[in-house]
């Protein structure tokens, strides 16, 4: 039956376009590394008094509102990140809470806010570049201008950052942009700015890695010095302002503040920066006295998922050569079949 | 086996009991939509941070675009495995194919959180060539449009325009090519979307095989839907059931899902992962029960005897459509977790409106079917 060849015809040149197209060499995209001035935070919760100031300070920063988790709604009590909340610090708690940064009965504090991943799955989902990683300081941004509300970029974080305003018709997608609308003004992040104990430390990621491995390093309970605000780079210098030696700022264009290192004893630490290797690299990294997990970071491989996706997507699709040889080959079988008769009485 | 009797209009009164129901139902998706657009996503439905896509991106989108491939499975087997005996099947399947894919584009926009920027979808400044989502976007997009040409030689049928169809047949090939490579594409990215998702999909349904086995299961789908849309339609419409098509139909659908069993179970082993199936856990359970679904069918309709008999068809599809939407809503839903103790069910608006798309679809097809020439001329089929 001549049907039957031409079935087996075209399922062998159906799948020999498929196989040769497939044959070609692609290149698996590897995870992606933080560039040289990766900007981030290091967040220390040995620190961490917990006074919270860091998320009045982001709201003010990010003009969002107070939310409120209490039936009084006297003041900002949101329970965890939201669409209005960037930043938050959450509370570990176990049996007596007696000692500090102890996983039996004792409490710990963590951040969580965006952690600026090296190779971010956001920006890999993001169909209309909504989300972008900055090549220079890596900042991972957001463009509601280009966003279209899909929220591929909420269900693919593996941290569960950015955010949905689910309460507004006109909702925009909130995360943490490391305060970059306020780097015109020489102005950085407004969680480490405040931060009383420079328990949130703001800086280059290399200088901020050198940082948390010095203080691994230290036995716990020596004393040592703790810078606040901005960590500065050792050779740094500041250029020279106006006469009043007001509006000085240094080479990067962040404004001069006085020195606030302080004095004070190291803490017991988990012997891990957090961030270093997790998903490729984050650019927030953070140290803490009760393991990761159970302060609610989650256990990530060293390596990103955006890279797997993108291996398969460009595997299948790069340059279009596949499916242009797949249509090739499925036009040259549906011209012979498709009869000319077919639309004429059916 | 290429002649083939000539599509007709079924006739009859349009208003009836069902699509009386199917109108009230349109309706009420109506004013729940009219209501999401002014208040926002969270006055209607119990989305959040955890759960940021339900049921109208899982349900209609995903599952409700992979019941409409009954068109592309078709016309796979028709025009690139010259099966010309299925040609009558070609029509409806395309019609049901045509109104699932434009309501699960129209579905995505309901759900679109800042739907006025959807044209940087579109807008070369924009794409992001890198992501998964883009690609489904416009394949399904595109898929949209070829099918509404393919589709186009039925209107211009009933009015008459012969020269415009004439033209159009000498293009009908290479329609039918894109026809087809587009949903290959598209269905299997539907998958890979979860891949970016990494450790939060269980291992049970994150895999890097994921797009194949969402291809596959779109096809098997298709098929299945043409075996229940034929049952249900003969039933509605007293028609007789062309068992003489569906019956090896099925053959070549079961071919399809032994495929798709073997790539299933082989990827979960060579994984390492079965075990976990075996876990006392919701997932474990989901896994065995979506599997159950693709093999319960060989014991249905595995015999040739079987396969004569409509009402097994009418099982075993139901079955396989359950399967492959198990496999969509697990790894999207059930198996997908962001750690932090979030909760998912849609909210009542939310199933509405998912039912008000089905309804949709449901009124159209009669109405079309009644007045244009789709299905294939009573009496002549047999």
């Amino acid at each position: 039956m001549s049907s039957r060849r031409d079935f087996l015809k075209g399922a062998l040149a159906a799948t020999g376009a498929i196989v040769g197209a497939g044959a070609t060499p692609v290149q698996a995209r590897d995870t992606y590394h933080r560039p040289p001035e990766a900007m981030g935070l290091l967040y220390d919760a040995t620190l961490c008094i917990g006074c919270k100031a860091c998320m009045a300070a982001c709201k003010e920063a990010n003009n969002n509102p107070a939310e409120f988790s209490t039936v009084d709604k006297l003041w900002d009590t949101p329970l965890d990140t939201s669409g209005h909340t960037y930043n938050i610090i959450k509370m570990y708690r176990n049996g007596t809470m007696d000692t500090k940064d102890a996983e039996i009965n004792g409490y710990a504090f963590m951040k969580t806010s965006c952690m600026h991943c090296a190779d971010p799955s956001c920006v890999s989902a993001c169909p209309v570049s909504a989300m972008t990683k900055d090549p220079v300081n890596g900042i991972v941004a957001y463009d509601p201008d280009k966003c279209i509300g899909c929220r591929y970029c909420v269900v693919a974080c593996p941290f569960g950052i950015p955010k949905y305003q689910y309460d507004d018709p006109l909702g925009r997608i909130g995360k943490c942009e490391l305060c970059r609308h306020r780097h015109k003004d020489g102005r950085y992040s407004a969680c480490a700015e405040v931060c009383p104990t420079g328990a949130t430390l703001f800086g280059r990621t290399e200088d901020l890695l050198a940082e948390a491995k010095r203080r691994l390093a230290l036995k716990p309970g020596s004393v040592t010095k703790f810078p606040r605000g901005r960590l500065r780079h050792a050779t740094e210098k500041m250029l020279q302002g106006k006469e009043d030696g007001k509006g000085r700022k240094n080479r990067q264009g962040w404004r001069d503040e006085p020195d606030q290192i302080y004095e004070g004893t190291i803490g017991k630490y988990v012997q891990h920066v957090y961030g270093e290797k997790e998903y490729g690299g984050t650019q927030v990294l953070k140290l803490s006295g009760v393991s990761f997990e159970k302060v609610g970071m989650p256990n990530l491989p060293p390596y990103s998922s955006a890279a797997t996706s993108e291996t398969i997507q460009h595997t299948l699709y790069g340059g279009l050569l596949m499916p242009i040889a797949v249509l090739g080959a499925l036009s040259w079988v549906a011209r012979r079949n498709v009869k000319p008769d077919d639309g004429e009485e059916g | 086996m290429t002649t083939h009797s000539a599509p007709a209009p079924v006739g009859g009164p349009l208003l009836n009991k069902v699509t009386f129901i199917a109108g009230v139902l349109v309706a009420l998706m109506a004013a729940i939509l009219l209501y999401r657009f002014i208040f926002g996503l969270g006055a209607v439905t119990d989305l959040n941070d955890g759960y940021p896509w339900g049921i109208w991106i899982v349900v209609d989108v995903m599952i409700g675009s992979a019941l409409a491939c009954g068109g592309f499975s078709v016309a796979m087997l028709v025009y690139i495995f010259n099966r010309g005996e299925y040609h009558p099947l070609v029509r409806p399947a395309l019609l049901a194919s045509l109104l699932g894919y434009t309501l699960a584009g129209a579905g995505v926009i309901f759900d679109l959180g800042r739907w006025w920027n959807v044209w940087n979808m579109y807008w070369p400044g924009s794409v992001n060539l890198n992501s998964v989502m883009f690609e489904v976007a416009i394949c399904i997009t595109a898929y949209i449009v070829v099918m509404w040409i393919e589709f186009s030689p039925v209107v211009l049928e009933k009015f008459g325009l012969k020269d415009l169809k004439r033209k159009l047949n000498k293009y009908l090939f290479f329609l039918v090519a894109l026809g087809t490579l587009l949903p290959m594409m598209h269905q299997s990215s539907l998958g890979t979307l979860w891949v970016v998702l990494g450790q939060q999909v269980h291992p049970l349904w994150q895999t890097p095989v994921v797009p194949l086995l969402f291809l596959l299961t779109a096809i098997i789908m298709g098929y299945a839907v043409v075996l229940f849309e034929s049952c249900l339609a003969s039933a509605a419409y007293r028609r007789g059931i062309e068992m003489k098509l569906l019956t090896p139909l099925a053959k070549v659908m079961l071919g399809v899902v032994a495929a798709y069993v073997a790539v299933r179970l082989g990827d979960v082993i060579v994984r390492g992962v079965i075990g976990r199936s075996f876990q006392l856990s919701l997932e474990g359970l989901m896994f065995w029960i979506e599997m159950a679904c693709f093999v319960a069918p060989f014991l249905i309709i595995g015999t040739e005897n079987q396969r004569r008999n409509p009402a097994r068809l009418f099982v075993a599809g139901i079955l396989l459509i359950l399967g492959g939407s198990f496999l969509r809503l697990n790894g999207f839903l059930i198996g997908y977790d962001t750690g932090a103790g979030f909760r998912y069910f849609p909210a009542l608006p939310e199933l509405l409106v998912t039912l008000g798309m089905f309804a949709t679809e449901v009124l159209i097809y009669i109405l079309v079917t009644r007045r244009f020439p789709v299905l294939p001329r009573e009496g002549a089929a047999h």
